[in-house]
């Protein structure tokens, strides 16, 4: 079992590190971005590009990024937030996708385990075929497309929302009310999405449970339906379910690129679009890694945790 | 048991005695595997209006161009952000008509447009309302098509010449008297070349472009147009107004034309100038965005575009993930352990990274289709060759297989006859799949201006929408057919794609994933 989490931990460092390396020979490949400024600052620029060792090879360069790095220092910006470092930069981003994503999940997850479960105990009833024609529109239309509509109906039409997200100024804290408020078109335009896959994985598992035959031994010994249900059956549907739950919340920290860019949220998905449109490779650069992380750490996460949830499950077994 | 049935020996009778017997030959024709899909697809109502749906949205992208008058490259500077009109529709809202809220000067200006020519902008006054100073705001209908009016136009003389001569063999007016010129600050204007009445405040600092009225608040229209006492002024000898009658003393002529530098200016009714250049009057069934672009056109351009690419990229995914997964599965081992690792490792880059790098590497070289193309291609069939790898990890031990190569049959006649034709069915699914997927990254990807598709004759869905986000709250309507057809179309292959998975593999029928 240990030896299994160090192997994938291995593995996944192993992964990270390929993607790492390409991307930024990939990068330090492409000439540098043109100065838009002029005067002295193009000087000040050249001279930093050259303390930097810009000009150096490319495996130098590699050495001293690493280097870098792994003392937290991932570089400054040069076209966007010139000068600053993009550690710091990155860090006040991130707290607007967490919040943003966080309250979208607290409140996609419920609703979706409830309209899954609803669906799958009525199965081929009118109720379930109204949830899944529901949930197959949702998870088709992209989120953009209701995302637009959500922005045109309650902040131009009825105008009970505002536009953009709240400055710190205003709200004072990321978790005040003034933030939620000012996050909420937002936050259902992402949950959306959210709800309609949980919905559809809960109501497919649930609904393969459902037809097991201890089901009907519990039923048979006596147990009545919602009792079989709730002590059997949800447990057994959780096992993929959970993971899944799990998976989310890592992506919470990723933020989401169209949503952020559509109410203009200045999350980590904004400053990303932003550092690939004017080119400053710094954040780019930094963004790509944490991104890979991200999505690495999450499969590992879901991939270990179906052992904690059900120990039936023998984990390194083919 | 009494009532046994007896029946006579001499009733039974051979059934045939002489020849050989055989089987009837079968009536109906045989079923193949995917002939019997196809039986189970068309059951499918859902998946087959889905189809339908599909071929209706492609017909559109591939048709339209042939018949469209319109393209992308076709701007016009004055119908921008004009409504979906069409006229056999113009009683179900689809007039091409915006409800605006006007103050008296905003009202005076769009009355007076087509007073000239017998029309007016203003379609419908639809209620008055009195603001804090008891000054009225008039709730009305524009025509966003009328509501351009007339505009001042630079010609050189033969251009002016052949004008006239248009004139004069159509009998349509085109350049109308030019009015008395006035300063441009108006608030509500869209051309200064509508105001050709006499306003009621001609102050140097009005902001309004408000009539005089009478007492009873009836507006009056009353001309102020340049006057010469030359009939011909401007070389003008072609249609005039009717109330151009030279004034009391025949010395009072409308002035039709002013020279200048390069030519003559003139005031022309935009519409008819329009129909004079392009052979068509302005008609566009979706409206137009903000450059004066034909949504319908750069829609059907935008959507022939996704379709080629996704079809493309599936195919080519299709290609390369048969070949990749045949050879992990069908040879396993080493080889197999070491094209796991690099497709994992190109699984776990992120797409939005890839299309980027690509991007930035190889747009300039080979064109920004190309290499979404490419971007789409390097990551996408891994998904096809895990599939077909646990196909062959399936069937590759099984007796027939064993039987074939006992018989001789060489690796790619094993992999391509005897191992592929098992799992075509799902592979086509998946295959079918990618379309969606990939219309929905592409236009995302340009949505975010990440991937400029805007080439000289093409646009995207995702410009198109990135184009029309400014305006959501006003012209909505620049969003919502880009909108709708792609919310359409995805519904549509998702919908589709359930359908062959359940006709290929019925035993995941209901099943999700």
């Amino acid at each position: 079992m240990v030896k299994y989490v160090i192997k994938r931990i291995v593995l996944m460092i192993f992964t990270f590190l390929v993607i790492a390396t390409m991307c930024f020979v990939l990068i330090k490949l492409l000439p540098l971005p043109a100065i838009k400024s002029q005067g002295r600052d193009v000087e000040i620029i050249l001279m930093r590009r050259e303390m930097m060792g810009y000009n150096k090879p490319i495996m130098v360069q590699y050495y001293r990024y690493w280097k870098n790095v792994l003392h937290g220092d991932f570089g400054v910006g040069e076209q966007m937030y010139p000068s600053l470092e993009v550690a710091d930069i990155m860090m006040q981003k991130m707290p607007y996708s967490i919040v943003l994503n966080l309250y979208s999940i607290l409140i996609a997850i419920p609703i979706g385990l409830l309209f899954g479960i609803y669906a799958a105990l009525k199965k081929n009833k009118w109720q379930d075929h109204l949830i899944s024609t529901a949930v197959m529109i949702f998870i088709s239309v992209p989120s953009y497309v209701y995302a637009f509509l959500v922005q045109y109906i309650l902040c131009f039409k009825l105008g009970a929302f505002p536009l953009t997200a709240a400055s710190m100024e205003e709200a004072k804290s990321f978790f005040s009310w003034t933030m939620f408020y000012s996050l909420v078109p937002a936050i259902l335009s992402s949950a959306f999405g959210t709800v309609a896959g949980l919905t559809r994985f809960t109501r497919a598992e649930l609904s393969e449970v459902l037809t097991g035959d201890y089901l009907l031994l519990a039923r048979t010994k006596g147990l009545t339906r919602s009792q079989a249900i709730v002590r059997h059956a949800m447990r057994n549907a959780m096992v993929p379910i959970l993971p899944m739950i799990l998976g989310e919340f890592i992506g919470i920290l990723g933020g989401s690129l169209i949503i952020e860019n559509i109410f203009a949220i200045p999350g980590i998905g904004k400053l990303y679009t932003t550092a690939i449109n004017v080119r400053d490779y710094n954040f780019f650069m930094a963004d790509t890694f944490f991104y890979t992380l991200i999505g690495l750490a999450s499969g590992l996460v879901i991939d270990l945790s179906y052992g904690f949830i059900d120990p039936r499950i023998k984990m390194g077994e083919r | 048991m009494e009532n046994k049935i007896n029946i006579p020996k001499e009733k039974f009778a051979f059934a045939k005695r002489e020849g050989k017997i055989s089987d009837k030959k079968l009536e109906t024709k045989p079923i193949g595997s995917f002939k019997d899909a196809m039986i189970r697809f068309r059951k499918n109502k859902s998946s087959v209006v889905a189809a339908v749906i599909i071929l209706i949205l492609f017909l559109y992208a591939f048709i339209v161009p042939f018949i469209s008058h319109y393209s992308v490259n076709f701007r016009d500077g004055y119908y921008k952000m004009v409504l979906p009109k069409c006229n056999a529709f113009a009683w179900l809202g689809w007039d091409g008509c915006k409800v605006q809220n006007e103050p008296q000067a905003g009202y005076d200006y769009y009355s007076s447009i087509g007073v000239e020519y017998g029309s007016s902008a203003v379609k419908k006054l639809k209620g008055i309302s009195y603001d804090s100073d008891g000054k009225p705001r008039y709730s009305i209908s524009v025509d966003s098509y009328e509501r351009v009016g007339f505009a001042y136009c630079d010609l050189t003389s033969d251009e002016y010449e052949a004008l006239k001569n248009y004139q004069n063999e159509s009998g349509i007016q085109v350049m109308y008297p030019m009015p008395v010129t006035y300063k441009n600050q108006f608030k509500a204007i869209s051309s200064p070349a509508n105001i050709w009445y006499k306003l009621a405040d001609e102050s140097a600092t009005s902001t309004g472009a408000a009539l005089n009225h009478n007492a009873d608040g009836t507006p009056i229209f009353e001309a102020n147009y340049m006057i010469s006492d030359n009939p011909e002024s401007g070389k003008y000898d072609s249609i005039k107004l009717p109330s151009d009658t030279g004034g009391a003393n025949g010395d009072e002529w409308y002035v039709y034309a002013v020279r200048n530098q390069t030519g003559y200016r003139v005031r022309v009714l935009y519409k008819e100038y329009y129909f004079y250049k392009n052979g068509f009057y302005a008609n566009h069934l979706f409206g137009t965005n903000q450059h004066g672009q034909d949504i319908l056109a750069c829609l059907a351009s935008g959507a022939r575009l996704s379709f080629i690419l996704a079809i493309s990229v599936s195919i080519l995914n299709f290609i390369i993930g048969i070949i990749y997964g045949a050879i992990e599965g069908y040879y396993g081992g080493a080889i197999d352990l070491i094209m796991e690792r690099i497709s994992d490792v190109l699984a776990s880059v992120p797409f939005i990274v890839v299309a980027t790098l690509f991007q930035l590497h190889l747009a300039e070289k080979v064109g920004a289709v190309w290499s979404l193309l490419f971007a789409f291609v390097l990551t996408g069939w891994i998904g096809i060759a895990s599939r077909v790898r646990t196909q062959f990890y399936r069937f590759k031990n099984q007796e027939y297989i064993l039987a074939a190569r006992t018989l001789g049959a060489s690796d790619k006649r094993l992999i391509f006859r005897h191992i592929l034709p098992n799992s075509i069915g799902t592979l086509i699914t998946s295959t079918v799949l990618i379309i969606p997927g990939v219309i929905f990254s592409e236009s995302m990807l340009s949505y975010l201006n990440i991937v400029n598709l805007e080439l000289s004759n093409f646009t995207s869905i995702g410009t198109m929408l990135s184009n029309g986000q400014p305006y959501l709250n006003s012209y909505p309507h620049i969003i919502l057919f880009p909108g709708v057809f792609i919310g359409l179309l995805e519904i549509s292959f998702n919908l589709f794609g359930n359908g062959l998975r359940d006709a290929f593999n019925p035993s995941l029928r209901g099943a999700d994933e």
